[in-house]
């Protein structure tokens, strides 16, 4: 469904993705590991026109994204949810949750997912008028997830949810990531530098190093190859 | 008032933007020579008041489209730059059509003072209609602000338009739309002001200087503040101009700008905290 073919980006001279291609079926969540530089981050933003590939292709159910402007790709339900997570601290919680769904137009589902939003995550519900700026780096993700759901995505495209999060707070992010999966039939792709808990949600994994795939493949196996282990994801 | 209605298009174009808009002056005086034009060939006020408002918001989302575009994601003193080469461009473009006389700008009610009881007081029916004027566009910019959700896409595009556009707003049209909107406003200010101080090719430079303040002093995120600081502003340059001469206003406005500046750089009203980039 999600067809990544021989893509290519680059900053001025210095490349960041070297042709990669991967292939997403529908519904199954997918790590994408590495270490730092091997152009996770890269991969996620060209998907969704944050940066220009330079050559190579994105197909998510027929349509081209790497043609798409980023405001355009949402609409193809494709959410993703940045490095650093993109919460916009100068709004309140519930203006950021609305944020996310703004270009659909059917009101009343708008807010229902609002409100499927706050059941999903009881602390956004208490702190809903408060500036964004306020939150807990745990409940700024949630809140970035909670608005990429809004959009009522079938593809999420989620970049290093655990980065700089407690172990417990990892645990509870991960738990979420997998049952929306079970929950909703969701396809996503899971960008981490935490491989051990991303492969512990994920059925399929792929393994980049310096802009290249070095493997992919079921995620338990990936899981069990103690040298690709040692070697690439540091545990 | 009136620097209240300049101060809140500036303050509008640096809530949808974050660019401060050094033209906007110039862009405001040339909508009030468009508003002349008009009724030099036989229209009455309010027609022409409509003629440069739509003309005001042609031209905002225009300049936005040609000219800001190109440096939205560079460095902010490009656009600061860009702005301010408009000033001058758009000053020279109206010597050039209306020449650089001084025009008189007609007011659509008295000007004399209301009589209360015996009493003549210093607030003409004029006043009263720039008042209002100002109010309704403020709670305008209130509403469409804190509750719509253009506003809201507007505010998001401003703050972090590259996030703006993963959630699908279409930053863009939500700029162009800022411009055009503050350039509605500029010109409103620049014909409610026109018949208290003449019409000249650069007569709104010194009412920019004032509403660049009163946008400072009020925290340039906050229409309320543009507000209260327009009116503050109004009042202590009389009080500056009455008792001290009327050539030391500009340096009152500067004094106040500066002393803002030092005590509370992010404005007395704004809410957003200051960051350090």
């Amino acid at each position: 469904m999600l067809e990544v073919s021989d893509l290519r980006v680059a900053y001025g001279a210095v490349s960041a993705l070297d042709g990669v291609s991967l292939s997403v079926g529908p519904g199954v969540t997918t790590a994408v590991l590495g270490a730092n530089g091997a152009g996770k981050t890269s991969l996620l933003r060209a998907m969704t026109g944050m940066v220009r590939a330079k050559s190579g292709r994105v197909v998510w159910k027929g349509t081209e994204l790497t043609r798409l402007a980023s405001e355009e790709i949402v609409r193809q339900g494709v959410a993703h949810v940045p490095e650093g997570r993109g919460v916009i601290q100068d709004l309140t919680v519930e203006d950021n949750l609305r944020l996310g769904g703004l270009w659909r137009s059917d009101r009343e589902d708008r807010r229902k997912a609002l409100e499927e939003m706050y059941e999903f995550f009881p602390a956004l519900r208490e702190r809903r008028r408060r500036s964004a700026y306020t939150l807990s780096g745990g409940e700024r993700q949630m809140l970035a997830v909670g608005r990429a759901l809004m959009a009522r995505p079938e593809l999420l495209l989620l970049d290093e949810p655990s980065l700089g999060l407690a172990p417990i707070i990892v645990a509870q992010i991960m738990e979420l990531v997998a049952r929306l999966s079970a929950d909703t039939g969701l396809t996503v792709l899971l960008v981490e530098q935490n491989a051990r808990a991303a492969l512990s949600i994920s059925e399929r994994a792929v393994v980049l190093s310096l802009g290249k795939v070095v493997v992919e493949g079921a995620a338990a196996d990936i899981a069990a190859d103690e040298e690709l282990r040692h070697h690439y994801l540091g545990f | 008032m009136v620097y209240a209605a300049m101060a809140m298009a500036l303050v509008l174009i640096w809530r949808a933007t974050r660019v401060v808009n050094f033209a906007q002056g110039a862009m405001a005086m040339f909508s009030t020579y468009v508003a002349v034009s008009v009724i030099d060939r036989g229209g009455d006020y309010w027609e022409a008041l409509v003629v440069a408002l739509a003309f005001g918001f042609v031209a905002g989302a225009v300049v936005e489209r040609v000219l800001v575009r190109p440096v939205e994601s560079k460095p902010p003193l490009n656009a600061v730059i860009v702005t301010l080469g408009l000033l001058i461009l758009v000053e020279s473009a109206a010597a050039m059509i209306w020449g650089d006389s001084v025009r008189s700008y007609p007011a659509r009610f008295s000007q004399t003072g209301l009589k209360l009881g015996s009493q003549r007081v210093a607030l003409s029916p004029f006043d009263l209609y720039i008042i209002g004027a100002v109010l309704v566009v403020m709670a305008g910019l209130v509403i469409l602000f804190r509750a719509t959700s253009l506003g809201l896409r507007m505010r998001a595009s401003a703050f972090e338009p590259e996030v703006a556009r993963l959630l699908g707003v279409r930053v863009g049209r939500m700029l162009t739309l800022g411009w055009a909107l503050a350039a509605v406003v500029g010109s409103l200010g620049g014909i409610l002001v026109a018949p208290k101080v003449f019409l000249d090719p650069n007569n709104m430079d010194d009412v920019l200087v004032y509403a660049f303040t009163a946008a400072i002093v009020g925290g340039l995120d906050s229409p309320v503040g543009a507000l209260v600081g327009g009116v503050g502003m109004g009042l202590s340059l009389s009080y500056v101009g009455g008792y001290l001469g009327y050539s030391l206003e500009t340096v009152g406005a500067f004094v106040i700008l500066i002393v803002v500046l030092m005590v509370r750089p992010e404005g007395l009203f704004t809410t957003t905290t200051p960051r350090r980039v």
